[in-house]
């Protein structure tokens, strides 16, 4: 089923660069289609997708396997803030506690805020986007209400006062906080897309066809979808992040939780910056940013299945498109 | 008129539940103001029943009354401009903290996200017109940039630019010592030059995203028809970039310029706590240090009225720029 429908949405924009080459040469694309069809399940492994995968693996794998093999993160020793090497791979903060270790502790205790945000975020945008556009009515409409109200509050201030409020603060707490100020926008763009997708010709037979509403939401309009929330999902997993790390650098997140905020909020109180301990204070930094860096190059191959027009056209893939030298012969004594 | 009417019921059903929220979150949150500073206060000396009295009258929060007479009284207040007293600044009243923060907050963060916006804009533009040439190739570079953290990027450029290389100060928003606040070129000169570096930070993270947008506007754009036409016409190619294909895409630039309001003012609250920048931000962290709850309240309604004005206008000027959404709705 998946392959079919995601196979009708995108074959109509995708075939149009091939077009002359259908025309003229026929037994070429019938060769080559059953590659391309296969391959429009996941995105076309690019070299921005593999670094992009490659990268957010390595960290992924870093913050699952890092935790079980460095030492106690909060151990302190008598040498504060020695630079990179000496025995720690990357030096010391001010009390001595082994930078290395701290960091794979900071960096499982990011991904699993991340993670958890992306799957609250992908539920409830996905309840208020989805549903709202497919029932109509005035469920729509409250539900587009809600939706735009709650993109124009900012959640950050949002988010500080209510933590404000919350002395000791679980992991969870925080991540549902955050989840709650962020779901908005992505619940938007599931609706303009939902909107479309339900009024095409085949939504309206399956419709007359008799097949429930839910099996039609599920089955038909969720699967076109799928592009569009792996990305979301993406995006989500980034904000979260980045979201917590400010929130932690403020001093405002988890109690006794290690992320890369709260890393770089011990750093700026330790005083790293004026005393030039950049190893304290660039890896958690670092980190972040490569992340979500790598995250951001997989959302750019997920655009370009949305949004084929988006597919990089250099000369030389353009060239590419061109008939091969057999094929103009072919094509040649087809119209002699 | 249908539009402007349906817009403004919408920014009225905002602003009611920006008020509502902002009433409710002290209200329904398990910690109670009451407690956390007398909880503070009790690590230094014992806590007289009076003492308990004193703040809860500081706090408001000493009348008994049901949550609607409560809610009544609040917008009441709201109305008449009355904010409380703020504690960190005691005895200053909030809304005269806000007034003095607030102009910090608006020239910076205003000047820099427009720099940002018209710099991801053009280069954008650029990227989406000639794709695959070495500026489009800039983009993954700039999407690092955008994932970079707000408050690192602040802090590195501060450890190399201001420490390592002292070029700029280190904080604060102008130099206390040497200039007088006022209409001055001395200290219109302090303050930006003070104000550079926080302008740096914000326009380097945030430029990244206006141009990926545009540009794949822009890309978008070009396989319209029309521009085919134009092409067709014997148009000059500089009249197809800018009248044909720039003026359509950048309409979502523009109404998600709106919505990243909100993310702006978010970012620069961390950023001017890195650079203890005296604008709206660091009156919010220092409330939430000193348990300022009125304060804080005051900070975050005047920060969402800000956004909900900035997306009003934008929406109003949308319907001017894009004649199309006033038909369609």
């Amino acid at each position: 089923m998946e392959t079919t429908t995601q196979g009708t949405t995108q074959g109509s924009a995708q075939s149009s660069p091939q077009g002359s080459t259908e025309a003229a040469a026929p037994s070429a694309t019938a060769e080559r289609r059953p590659v391309t069809r296969k391959r429009r399940l996941f995105p076309p492994m690019t070299l921005k997708l593999g670094v992009g995968l490659s990268i957010a693996g390595l960290i992924v794998l870093f913050g699952l396997i890092g935790p079980l093999v460095v030492g106690d993160p909060s151990t302190v020793r008598d040498i504060g803030l020695t630079g990179p090497g000496h025995g720690f791979l990357l030096g010391t903060t001010q009390t001595g506690q082994d930078i290395f270790a701290q960091l794979a502790y900071a960096t499982r205790g990011s991904l699993i805020i991340g993670v958890v945000v992306g799957a609250i975020t992908l539920l409830l945008s996905s309840f208020f986007g989805l549903v709202g556009a497919f029932v109509g009515g005035w469920v729509d409409e409250a539900f587009s209400l809600l939706t735009n109200i709650m993109l124009v509050i900012p959640g950050l201030p949002l988010v500080i006062v209510i933590s404000s409020y919350v002395p000791n603060k679980s992991i969870w707490l925080v991540a549902a906080v955050l989840a709650i100020t962020s779901w908005a926008g992505s619940a938007r763009v599931l609706r303009g897309f939902t909107l479309s997708v339900r009024s095409r010709d085949y939504v309206l037979a399956a419709r007359i066809g008799g097949e429930k509403r839910w099996r039609i939401l599920l089955v038909e309009i969720l699967p076109n979808l799928i592009p569009l929330l792996a990305s979301q999902v993406v995006f989500a997993v980034i904000f979260a992040i980045l979201g917590e790390a400010g929130l932690s650098f403020l001093g405002l997140g988890a109690s006794g939780s290690f992320t890369w905020g709260t890393m770089l909020y011990f750093a700026q109180n330790g005083l790293s910056l004026r005393l030039g301990a950049w190893w304290w204070f660039a890896p958690p930094g670092l980190l972040i940013a490569l992340f979500g860096a790598a995250l951001s190059l997989i959302n750019f191959s997920i655009d370009e299945i949305i949004n084929p027009k988006l597919r990089s056209q250099t000369r030389a893939e353009r060239n590419r498109w061109g008939m091969s030298r057999e094929q103009r012969q072919a094509a040649a004594e087809v119209t002699v | 008129m249908r539009y402007l009417l349906r817009k403004l019921v919408f920014y009225v059903a905002a602003l009611w539940a920006a008020l509502t929220l902002n009433f409710l979150i002290p209200r329904l949150m398990p910690g109670n103001p009451v407690d956390l500073m007398l909880s503070k206060l009790a690590t230094k000396g014992p806590v007289t029943p009076t003492t308990r009295a004193a703040i809860q009258a500081l706090l408001g929060t000493d009348t008994n009354g049901s949550l609607w007479s409560q809610y009544g009284k609040y917008l009441h207040q709201l109305v008449s401009g009355n904010l409380g007293t703020s504690i960190a600044y005691f005895p200053a009243p909030v809304s005269q903290v806000i007034g003095q923060t607030l102009p910090w907050t608006v020239g910076l963060i205003g000047l820099a996200t427009a720099i940002s916006f018209a710099f991801g804009i053009l280069l954008g533009r650029a990227a989406g017109w000639r794709r695959g040439s070495w500026i489009d190739n800039l983009i993954p570079v700039t999407t690092m940039l955008q994932s970079v953290p707000y408050f690192w990027l602040a802090l590195l450029l501060l450890f190399l630019l201001g420490s390592t290389w002292p070029i700029f100060p280190l904080n604060g928003g102008y130099d206390v010592y040497s200039v007088t606040p006022g209409w001055n070129l001395p200290f219109v000169q302090s303050v930006a030059y003070h104000g550079a570096l926080p302008a740096l930070t914000i326009v380097v993270s945030s430029v990244g995203g206006w141009m990926l947008g545009m540009r794949n506007m822009m890309v978008s754009t070009l396989s319209e028809d029309f521009v085919l036409t134009a092409e067709a016409k014997g148009l000059t190619p500089r009249r197809i970039r800018s009248r044909y294909v720039a003026r359509n895409a950048v309409l979502p630039s523009i109404s998600g310029f709106a919505i990243s309001l909100g993310f702006v003012v978010a970012g620069s609250i961390v950023t001017e706590a890195v650079f203890s920048y005296p604008g709206i931000g660091s009156a919010l962290l220092l409330a939430v240090s000193n348990n300022d709850y009125a304060l804080m309240q005051g900070v975050f309604l005047i920060i969402t009225l800000a956004v909900l004005g900035a997306n009003l206008l934008v929406d109003l000027l949308y319907g001017v720029i894009d004649p199309r959404t006033r038909a369609r709705s």
